[in-house]
């Protein structure tokens, strides 16, 4: 019997426990895998939580789900990188303001023996066109992310379509697996420079193309719209993007370091970089 | 990264505060239906079976989508706020696992010796003393159906992920953290971590066993 008594007493702790969990004001975010996985959000948050008292819990997907969950309604706030299709979430009334946060920047990175000889190419597009003709494998993340967009747009500036090809991998997978994937394989792959220096140590890669304008990748943050949803709670979210575009906001991303590396850069209140 | 302890004990009691309320949920609800199964006759009773039989090998991304086309905002239920909830997580995996309860209690209480209820019935036991009996000749096969249930929630990713949203400190259970951090190449500590749910895993099923234990030693004391 005691056996059983023991069962119960621990079932109800454990209940006591998880609904002690939910803090009184907290706020839904919809993210990227980048900045989730490369230990911002981990570094922003607390003080963004300490200064406001407004709790955080993220939900890190690619851009594109990310986004279909704001449009859902299913979150308050989303922080992602994908500038045309936020523009659309933009134009169909999901959000009043997308706000540039911050911004970093893709890379092309490779085997070291880089058999496609894309090494130095500044040219982002000439750097693809290079991998196709060589057939050297190529890892996509093949889930609609920010990443799998600019991919995407790259190709097609390329003219090329890597789909069906047998050098063309789709993994459909968060972009440190997809670095790792590439590492495996010792195939091509297109990163945000952020996720690549998270993992890099654990990666037999290196940058073989960089410093293209076309890799210029730029993070917005949208609150979803309560003309949409009502519940959106949308005076807590607005307070989120008002302190990450604010000075206290700004020196927080620029203080975050990776590998004693700066990831994000962060960009001033009416700033149009790139694009 | 590092993976500080509080993280660790924070996945720890949500996979295992989780995984005992959806058990118990089920078994709150299975066994009964499982009792009730074995016991009546009725025409496409084979066919229910088999379809229960069929949903032991349901994909749990499938019961995740599932539920989170139910609870969405957009979703008829979307007014409760259950999406990325530690309850969405409850809902999803009684779902899930409902169908392992009802049918390895109903399989137990089947193959109990018809004997025993028939004595029952002559001692002049009513149908609920009947059915008491056949489902205590039954306890170690529902037992065991409690542990597969249990088994199979506490190492289940796709109703976690899909409808938890694998939230730091909210909703993160062991196996998204441990989904997670093989996504990040954390190779190492996503087996630690594994290593952790497996020794968890093996804590309640000692409690379990040590239940069984107990149960039969009284029925021993009882027959004396």
């Amino acid at each position: 019997m005691s056996a059983k008594a023991a069962v119960v007493a621990t079932a109800l702790a454990l209940m006591a426990g998880a609904s002690t969990a939910a803090e009184p004001r907290t706020i839904k975010m919809a993210t990227t895998t980048s900045t989730e996985n490369s230990g911002l959000l981990a570094y922003l948050l607390p003080q963004f939580t300490k200064a406001t008292g407004i709790g955080i819990h993220v939900i890190a997907v690619g851009s594109g789900a990310a986004l279909k969950l704001g449009e859902n309604g299913d979150v308050d706030v989303v922080l992602s990188h994908s500038p045309a299709a936020e523009r659309e979430f933009v134009a169909k009334g999901y959000t009043r303001e997308r706000r540039e946060v911050m911004y970093n920047d893709f890379v092309v990175v490779g085997p070291k023996s880089d058999t496609a000889g894309i090494a130095g190419q500044t040219n982002a597009v000439a750097a693809f066109k290079r991998i196709a003709d060589a057939g050297a494998a190529f890892v996509s993340r093949g889930d609609d992310s920010g990443t799998h967009a600019k991919e995407k747009d790259l190709w097609k500036t390329a003219g090329i379509a890597p789909r069906g090809n047998g050098w063309y991998i789709e993994a459909g997978q968060g972009m440190e697996a997809v670095l790792v994937m590439a590492s495996e394989k010792g195939a091509y792959t297109l990163t945000d420079r952020g996720s690549y220096i998270a993992v890099e140590n654990k990666l037999q890669l290196s940058i073989l193309s960089e410093g293209d304008p076309a890799l210029f990748n730029l993070y917005a943050v949208m609150v979803v719209s309560p003309d949409k949803y009502p519940k959106v709670k949308a005076t807590e979210a607005g307070k989120f993007v008002d302190w990450l575009t604010s000075d206290a906001g700004r020196q927080a991303i620029s203080g975050f370091r990776k590998n004693g590396r700066q990831l994000f850069f962060p960009l001033g209140n009416k700033a149009a970089i790139g694009n | 990264m590092v993976f500080q302890m509080h993280e660790i004990f924070s996945a720890v009691r949500l996979s295992l505060c989780v995984g005992v309320i959806s058990t118990a949920l089920c078994a709150l609800v299975g066994i009964p239906a499982g009792c009730i199964l074995a016991a009546v006759t009725f025409r496409g009773k084979r066919l229910v079976l088999c379809v229960l039989n069929t949903l032991l090998s349901i994909p749990t991304v499938v019961v995740g989508l599932l539920v989170y086309s139910m609870i969405c905002r957009r979703s008829p239920l979307g007014f409760m706020d259950l999406l990325f909830t530690p309850s969405a997580i409850v809902i999803g995996q009684v779902l899930l696992a409902l169908p392992i309860m009802v049918l390895f209690t109903c399989t137990a209480v089947s193959a109990v010796d018809k004997a025993a209820a028939e004595t029952a019935i002559t001692l002049g036991a009513g149908r609920f003393a009947t059915a008491m009996v056949a489902i205590s000749e039954a306890r170690t096969g529902i037992l065991a159906a409690v542990a597969a249930t249990f088994g199979r929630l506490i190492g289940e990713v796709g109703v976690s992920m899909i409808v938890g949203g694998n939230i730091w400190g909210y909703t993160r259970t062991m196996t998204t953290a441990i989904a997670l951090e093989t996504a990040k190449g954390e190779f190492a500590v996503a087996v630690k971590l594994g290593g952790i749910l497996l020794i968890m895993s093996l804590g309640v099923n000692m409690v379990l066993q040590s239940l069984k234990g107990s149960l039969r030693l009284r029925t021993v004391e009882e027959r004396r």
